[in-house]
């Protein structure tokens, strides 16, 4: 059998960012500015994406906009027909600052927005204003011409105002609607018993989100995201491991989703020591859990293993300690207590908020304890344990 | 099932979709933000003559003429074909 070349390239090519958000799934250890990648390395990278076959290129973070070279990029991106997705908060963007992305050949931008009320919005962003700033920043990308993508970023506090998110969206004239819940990784799982919202909570959303779309059909497109905890199976993770795509860190390294620097059982290649077709083909860590092989019962014999390829790795590696296991969220894993734990704690949570910031992060013992998940050693260090998928960022 | 385009409508890819060559896997395909769709064979005819001015009667007439075709018949075909893609907000109409 041979391989099937990656669809889509995930750049995360800075962790700078001027917002806080205490549900963002970037790792504990944020990578610092002299970390990251030159221009260069980058030009680099996406010439190696485009020569791969990669078709789509998103350009996320942190905050993509905090780098003075992503219209240097994005203009790579489109010479080498990668079509590109700019991931932001929008606080930065501006007339001025929009102009030179969209002379590149920008199409699509994804906003993500915390609420839809100012104070709630600056509570769940850690950043004073900031809605007012998104909402003029989607009226510039509309303004220019560009397809936006309004990204709802859903826990219990602002679950209640789901219809007016979607009113919202169609009143910017967006062509895409994300109605996504916080997914449990990084710093969202340090705040998990803050942010996961209760089964009626989730209903409620559930309900909403589809009678908006049988209003809308045809004309506005919602895509939406349930935190995976109240389902019956996992989701497919990066559509399967080593499957379909690739995710570059602000520091280079080369890896099957973004929490897969929690994976110890293989190096993490770099972009710097290997080339990106050498470590989509042939390194250690792309092929530990791709396809079925890896799998151990129930996942082996299971129906559903071409479906869900088992789940999330990180996932299975932050709450079992084995990230081969099958993944706890699934009613067949014999960890799924772990999940349903969780659920019973969040009900009665009322833990302050952890904001994201270089420096902020809990020590490991404490991250342990508030999370409730056990047998972490194998972590290599503090550093991204228990990261995984952005939660601005669609899978 | 979605309606078909009638003859006098003029499909064209908007801005952020992008119909292009894959040219690792040696196929056509629509771009969009967080999609893909793979047309097949019979769909790249039909997409290479997508230009925004004209008509799908036009592009019916072309296809047509070139494969010796019934006229009705691949009108019909075209009309559906544009009209799904539309529908998935890969086209718009004017
Ligand atoms: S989730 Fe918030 S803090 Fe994290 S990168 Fe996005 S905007 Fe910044
Ligand atoms: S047992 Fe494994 S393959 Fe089957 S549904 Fe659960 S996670 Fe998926």
């Amino acid at each position: 059998m041979t391989l099937s070349p990656p669809l889509g390239l995930l750049a995360e090519i800075t962790h700078r960012c001027p917002l806080q958000c205490p549900y963002c799934s970037n790792p504990l250890e944020l990578v610092a500015r002299s970390g990251e990648l030159p221009t260069e390395t980058w030009l680099d990278i996406i010439d190696q994406a485009a020569a791969l076959g990669i078709l789509q290129i998103h350009f996320s973070g942190g905050e993509p906009m905090a780098r003075s070279d992503l219209a240097q990029l994005i203009a790579r991106a489109d010479q080498c027909g990668l079509y590109a997705n700019l991931i932001t908060s929008g606080v930065q963007l501006t007339p001025e600052t929009l102009a030179p992305l969209v002379a590149a050949g920008l199409p699509h931008v994804q906003l993500s927005f915390q609420d839809i009320e100012t104070a709630a919005a600056d509570t769940m962003s850690g950043y004073r204003g900031s809605l007012e700033k998104k909402l003029a920043a989607a009226r510039h990308v509309t303004a220019a011409g560009l397809s936006l993508t309004a990204n709802f970023v859903i826990q219990r506090e602002n679950c209640a105002r789901v219809p007016e998110m979607i009113q919202l969206g169609l009143a910017l004239g967006v062509h895409r609607i994300e109605i996504a819940h916080v997914q449990y990784h990084g710093w969202s799982m340090v705040n998990r018993s803050r942010l996961l919202p209760s089964r009626e909570q989730l209903d409620a959303v559930t309900a909403a989100v589809e009678q908006a779309r049988a209003a809308h059909a045809g004309r506005l497109v919602i895509d939406y995201v349930i935190p995976d905890y109240y389902a019956d199976y996992p989701k497919a993770c990066m559509a399967g491991w080593g499957r379909r795509f690739i995710n570059v860190s602000p520091a280079g390294n080369v890896l099957p989703c973004h929490a897969a620097e929690t994976i110890t059982a293989a190096p993490i290649p770099n972009i710097t020591t290997a080339s990106l077709a050498e470590i989509w083909n042939e390194s250690a860590l792309f092929n530990l859990y791709r396809g079925t092989g890896w799998m151990a019962e129930p996942c082996r014999s299971c129906e559903r293993r071409e479906l869900d390829w088992g789940g999330c790795r990180c996932q299975a590696l932050a709450l079992t300690g084995d990230a081969a296991a099958t993944d706890p969220v699934c009613s067949r894993s014999v960890d799924r207590p772990k999940i349903d734990a969780a659920l019973a704690e969040a009900a009665s949570g009322d833990a302050d908020l952890v904001y994201r910031r270089y420096g902020g992060a809990p020590s490991l013992s404490a991250v342990i304890a508030r999370s409730g998940a056990t047998k972490q050693s194998r972590a290599r260090d503090g550093s991204g344990l228990l990261r995984s998928a952005r939660n601005d960022d669609k899978k | 099932m979605t309606e078909p385009l009638g003859p006098k409508a003029i499909p064209g890819f908007p801005r952020h979709v992008r119909f292009q060559f894959d040219a690792v896997r040696e196929r056509w395909v629509v771009l969009a933000p967080e999609r893909m769709f793979v047309p097949d064979e019979q769909a790249v005819e039909i997409l290479k003559l997508v230009d925004g001015l004209r008509s799908v009667e036009s592009i019916a007439a072309e296809l047509a003429a070139r494969y010796q075709a019934p006229e009705d018949i691949v009108l019909a075909d075209v009309a559906v074909m544009l009209a799904d893609l539309a529908a998935r907000g890969a086209l718009q109409v004017a």
